[in-house]
């Protein structure tokens, strides 16, 4: 069933919800759109793509694992002892205003974290008592991709209450029990059939103006035919930089490092996102290193998601066509143009048959 | 909320014993602070765990004790990086911190009633020793035993002072080797691979296991294949990377097969089925 919720009303609604949640919402920073804590001092922006998804409030940049403390056993004073505790820092929360390819990209955490023998109980605490509040894509941008990796501009995956733009205000629909119970506030009235009607020529429009998505169902057989085929990654690879912007920006790249600092007799075991593309990566203390150039990083990158992922996750493609690491690459490295040159490319013995 | 088990926070473990293997490998054995833990641990010949020194980081080592033997886990440390070079400075007493077990292991109740061949070069001796005396502790179990060990020079060799208890082993034939004639060295000479190939073993009903520097495990592959052995009876164990050590950080996959989950054993016939990626 679905409400409406009026334009005017979505502040105090946000407000209301904050009562119970962290709210997390798209904000202005500078020329940038981040997800940050929902404040009287920040300005809400979800008319456009933030140019950082929200993966961030689940899966921290930098957090801390465990602490730790030296110290000396008052018995034995020569016997240095540590003291260990873990950290976790969870706390509800609502992610407001995320993009139906940002929620999407929790399905892709989810799977990574949750659903393996060994499970993240950092990501599972805070994924537990997260609400997650999408806003459907009436305008597409020409980087958007969702149609070809199985999304959609109003996609329900991930989120647990989708919002769709009209006109003064929103349709608002619950996709799960959870996101239900945030639909029972006196600021929702009924939708009627006009706003659902509406919503759903806004979302046909939205849908119709992405480019037709091409069939990638031999992509991860072509991705493991051309593995060894270097002139082939070595080309797709001339212009990247090995910068890592793409792993930073993606909604689904959950790769990580876990470093120690330490001040005086105490300090932290840390997590930090970790980039493929860099050749540190993979590097061996023994100087060996598997992925020794930018072609063989990016090949298990592109790999990663459009082939080894769907492998291990029941054909789920580790993408979710946001178009980010498209649009801010510094050399327009363009991932669709590399997994459509992967799923057109001939074999050198393929070509050498038919010749 | 759900209390899982947090997999990323080591147990605290006290150093008991050092011993000095070769002038850049020590080998620890230490037990897990928690007795009832030290009391309940179990783990399977070939898994591996992270070795913790606070502040510093966290590197991956094989338990290369066996579980028939649970007065201590063992892990022998080659200094390469900060982490290893920290571990070689601890003394007796000291504290560490331990995530263990994790990964696979041999397949050793597959082995059973075979033959077994044990080839390994310098550290990669390490995993191999466990699982040799894991069917020493069960010799019945098993048919004979050759153990091919090979180092650059006889100061290179891990475990000399066990030498004596593997060769008195039932049906046991255990050949050093090293790559050049030495001093008072009675044993063969030669590269592994070549040494493998003169005492070459029957690949009939027999398992081969190897581990050792890429370039020997190479060639050790080429002269079993010579031999005959099929790649469904030949196994090693892999190095890569690691961080986590639970499949989650996304740093030693091999295509789809993560080496910290998946591995580190691996069948040569598994190995061909992934992306040429070691």
């Amino acid at each position: 069933m679905a409400k409406y919720l009026k334009q005017d009303d979505l502040g105090s609604w946000l407000k209301e919800l904050g009562k119970t949640y962290k709210v997390i919402a798209p904000v202005e920073e500078g020329d940038a759109v981040i997800f940050r804590p929902l404040t009287d001092e920040r300005t809400l922006r979800i008319d456009r793509q933030a140019t950082q998804g929200p993966k961030g409030v689940l899966f921290p940049a930098c957090e801390e694992l465990v602490s730790f403390k030296y110290g000396k056993d008052p018995e034995k004073p020569e016997k240095v002892t540590v003291d260990i505790q873990e950290t976790v820092d969870a706390e509800p929360t609502l992610i407001f205003g995320s993009r139906p390819c940002d929620a999407r990209g929790f399905d892709v955490f989810d799977n990574a974290f949750t659903k393996c023998s060994v499970k993240d109980s950092y990501y599972m605490a805070r994924r537990e008592q997260a609400v997650v509040v999408s806003l459907a894509c009436t305008k597409t941008e020409t980087t958007c991709f969702c149609n070809w990796v199985g999304g959609a501009p109003d996609g329900k995956g991930g989120s647990d209450v989708l919002l769709t733009p009209i006109t003064g205000g929103y349709l608002v629909e619950s996709v799960t029990d959870k996101g239900a119970a945030l639909l029972d506030s006196p600021l929702l009235s009924e939708a009627t059939g006009e706003h659902t009607a509406e919503a759903e020529k806004l979302l046909a429009a939205a849908r119709e103006s992405l480019r037709e998505a091409p069939d990638f169902k031999c992509v991860p057989e072509q991705l493991y035919n051309l593995f060894d085929n270097m002139d082939f990654w070595e080309k797709q690879a001339a212009k990247c930089l090995s910068c890592g912007a793409c792993t930073y920006l993606c909604p689904t790249c959950h790769c990580f490092n876990i470093t120690d600092e330490q001040q005086g007799n105490q300090g932290s075991r840390i997590r930090s996102w970790d980039n493929c593309m860099s050749r540190l990566f993979t590097e061996e203390a023994s100087g060996h290193n598997p992925r020794p150039t930018k072609a063989h990083r990016l090949k298990n990158r592109v790999g990663h998601k459009f082939c080894y992922f769907p492998d291990m996750h029941e054909g789920h493609i580790a993408c979710v066509g946001c178009g980010r690491c498209i649009k801010s690459c510094p050399v327009a490295l363009d991932i669709r143009e590399v997994v459509t040159a992967a799923k057109e490319c001939r074999l050198p013995e393929e070509e050498t048959a038919d010749d | 909320m759900t209390k899982i088990k947090n997999p990323y926070l080591p147990e605290m473990a006290t150093v008991k014993e050092i011993i000095q293997e070769t002038h850049n490998i020590k080998t620890f054995r230490v037990v897990l602070n928690n007795e009832q833990r030290m009391k309940d641990f179990k783990f399977e010949p070939g898994q591996v765990g992270q070795l913790s020194i606070f502040g510093v980081g966290e590197s991956t080592f094989v338990i290369n004790s066996t579980p028939t033997r649970m007065d201590y886990l063992q892990f022998s440390v080659m200094a390469a990086g900060e982490v290893t070079q920290r571990l070689h400075a601890l003394q007796e007493g000291d504290e560490i911190g331990v995530r263990a077990p994790l990964g696979n292991w041999f397949p050793y109740e597959k082995m059973k009633g075979k033959d077994v061949v044990i080839v390994g070069g310098g550290i990669g001796m390490a995993p191999l020793r466990t699982l040799l005396l894991y069917m020493i502790d069960n010799r019945d179990d098993y048919g004979k035993i050759t153990v091919i060990y090979g180092a650059r020079t006889p100061q290179d060799l891990s475990y000399s002072y066990e030498f004596e208890e593997w060769a008195a082993a039932k049906d046991m034939n255990l050949v050093l080797t090293v790559d050049n004639e030495a001093p008072g060295w009675d044993h063969k000479v030669g590269l592994i691979p070549n040494i493998l190939l003169e005492e070459s073993p029957s690949p009939e009903n027999t398992v081969a296991v190897t581990c050792g520097p890429p370039i020997m495990i190479k060639f050790t592959l080429q002269a079993l294949k010579k031999l005959g052995f099929e790649d469904e009876n030949i196994y090693t164990t892999l190095e890569k990377r690691m961080k986590c050590g639970v499949g989650l950080c996304g740093r030693c996959n091999i295509g789809s097969s993560y080496v910290c989950v998946d591995g580190p054993v691996y069948s040569f016939a598994e190995l061909q089925k992934l992306p040429n990626e070691l």
